[in-house]
């Protein structure tokens, strides 16, 4: 495959990502900072925007490690581990980073980061690269696709909660209840764009 | 068999060493500030590492700023000015900041990180505040629910405060609280007596310093606090006096008498204190002492439940009422007031509508 195929391809997998298969609405992964930090736009901006960043780099990281180190040592199986430790560090590191380099982002960000840690997303991500054994440059167009169609998602989420937050519910439904309804309804309203790429 | 595993666990093993490693190198080169030098109000300069917090800083310096939240960014009240260095306004401090304070370049201190050279403005009576470490030397009963607390100063031994002042005492981890907390306590005792201070306390139920000094400080016991604070303070004019207070306000007036004393101030004095019950009472002996002490000075107790106790031949009813009947010249007099915000706020309201100049009118609230 030339490298101006796998172009195309990391392309049509990174828009795949974003809409069809969406890790949050089709895998349900990472739900936790979706229910917990969709109150309001703006903080899930910021935790949307650390997402990204961190899954398209710890994606990108974890798929050197992964065909570099474990698939030549045959260590696959410790792929859990590997990716979690990797994870972790880099968070810290983007953490130090930031809060060198810019404080203002640092401070706007700096709650969401280490949240990201326990994101099942990040996680979830990078063990799909390895089974659907993308290429590089395929896993960096899924990483960025993945982490853009979580932030869709949450801001969509977002700015549904918001508009509710002043209509009447009822009382058993208030809080999560109205909030997973939310996320299914999502959910359904993603599986439309299922019928785009197929149609192709 | 064995072989893999030990290869397994060498790669993992040497993964997250690698990692720890580079997070140490991006330590090193990332947070590492180098020594910045802290410049306050222009004369007193000192180095530190860079990297902390400033707050923390001054603090292990012995220099005290009041903040009740300690450095968890939500009280709001480590209020500085930062001349020079101190970076770009944070979105965690916005909050607490009025405009004119940002135009001003005032800053939560515990958000401010030092990064570089750093000139800080501190008020001079902010520079007055140490912590001092003092013995337990007598405990006494006053109410069923109030308590009179002596402390003798070990190290620094003296105290130089103005009366009227607050300090504020840190009740150590004991068994019903994990963390250490400041609360704050106006000082009773004389200010010419420097090398101990008394405190006036009632029992808070379910208060962690309060249900400390009550159930579990004993007479020897070392306990630390850092003071003083605060501008509640007798004026300089001749003007006669109203004092009001209730419960542990109680502890700045006495010791407000204790400077008219000592400093032979001849101005008139009417010292109203409420209470609910007879049994509310205290000082009275004391107060006795100050009537006969001071050249003009009456007590007044009030209490509100009077009715019940048929002995009670004096004012009755709310301290408020007392004033309302008793006060002819309010529009020459000052106040002063101390206790619950309620009774203060009802006070302030009583001592306008008798004609006092809102100027004339100093209060501490006991929040």
């Amino acid at each position: 495959m030339n490298v101006n195929t796998e172009i195309w391809q990391g392309f049509v997998v990174c828009i795949s990502a974003v809409f069809t298969n969406n890790i949050l609405l089709n895998y349900f992964l990472g739900m936790c900072p979706f229910l917990g930090c969709s109150r309001e736009v703006k903080t899930s901006v910021g935790l949307g925007f650390a997402v990204i960043f961190v899954l398209t780099s710890t994606c990108i990281l974890n798929w050197l490690i992964y065909h570099y180190v474990l698939v030549p040592l045959s260590l696959e199986f410790f792929r859990f581990i590997i990716f979690i430790i990797i994870i972790a560090a880099f968070v810290q590191f983007v953490e130090m980073l930031l809060d060198r380099t810019s404080p203002l982002l640092y401070q706007k960000l700096g709650i969401f980061l280490p949240l990201i840690t326990v994101n099942c997303a990040i996680l979830g991500a990078s063990l799909f690269m390895v089974i659907r054994n993308h290429s590089l440059i395929v896993t960096i167009g899924y990483g960025l696709g993945s982490g853009i169609g979580w932030f869709l998602a949450i801001i969509a989420m977002a700015g549904i909660r918001q508009k509710l937050a002043n209509e009447h519910i009822p009382k058993g439904l208030q809080g999560p209840g109205i909030a997973l309804i939310i996320a299914g309804l999502m959910a359904l309203a993603f599986t439309g764009f299922a019928g785009v790429l197929q149609g192709n | 068999m064995i072989l893999p595993i030990i290869i397994a666990i060498v790669i993992i093993s040497s993964i997250a060493a690698c990692l720890a490693g580079l997070l140490n190198i991006a330590e090193y080169f990332f947070a590492n500030y180098g020594p910045c030098e802290i410049t306050i109000n222009d004369d007193r300069k000192f180095t530190v590492e860079g990297g902390e917090k400033l707050l923390s800083v001054l603090i292990n310096e012995k220099i005290f700023i009041p903040s009740a939240c300690g450095g968890r960014g939500t009280c709001g009240l480590c209020k500085l000015k930062i001349l020079e260095g101190g970076g770009t306004l944070l979105p965690t401090e916005e909050p607490y900041l009025e405009e004119y304070e940002r135009q001003n370049n005032v800053r939560i201190s515990c958000q401010v990180k030092i990064r570089e050279d750093i000139k800080i403005e501190i008020p001079e009576e902010l520079l007055n505040i140490k912590e001092y470490s003092c013995k337990c030397i007598e405990i006494a009963d006053l109410t069923y629910d109030m308590k009179l607390f002596k402390f003798q100063l070990l190290e620094p031994d003296t105290i130089d405060f103005i009366a009227g002042q607050y300090i504020q005492l840190l009740t150590p981890i004991y068994e019903k609280s994990g963390e250490e907390v400041y609360r704050a306590y106006s000082v009773a005792s004389d200010a010419t007596q420097k090398n101990v201070i008394e405190l006036i306390i009632r029992l808070m139920p379910g208060g962690i310093c309060t249900t400390y000094c009550f159930e579990y400080l004993k007479v020897g016991d070392e306990i630390k606090l850092n003071g003083p604070y605060g501008d509640f303070r007798l004026s300089e004019t001749n003007a006669p006096i109203v004092f009001i207070a209730g419960g542990s306000g109680m502890a700045p007036i006495n010791c407000l008498l204790h400077q008219m004393k000592n400093e032979n101030i001849n101005r008139n004095a009417v010292y109203y204190f409420g209470a609910n019950t007879v049994n509310d009472l205290f000082y009275l002996d004391e107060m006795k002492q100050f009537e006969s002490q001071l050249a003009d000075f009456k007590f007044v107790p009030v209490v509100a439940a009077a009715d019940k106790d048929d002995s009670w031949d004096s004012e009755s009813g709310l301290v408020t009422q007392a004033v309302e009947r008793n006060l002819k010249n309010a529009d020459q007099c000052e106040a002063y007031l101390c206790g619950s915000p309620g009774m203060i706020d009802a006070s302030i309201e009583v001592l306008k509508k008798l004609g006092m100049n809102e100027k004339n009118i100093f209060f501490d609230k006991f929040e």
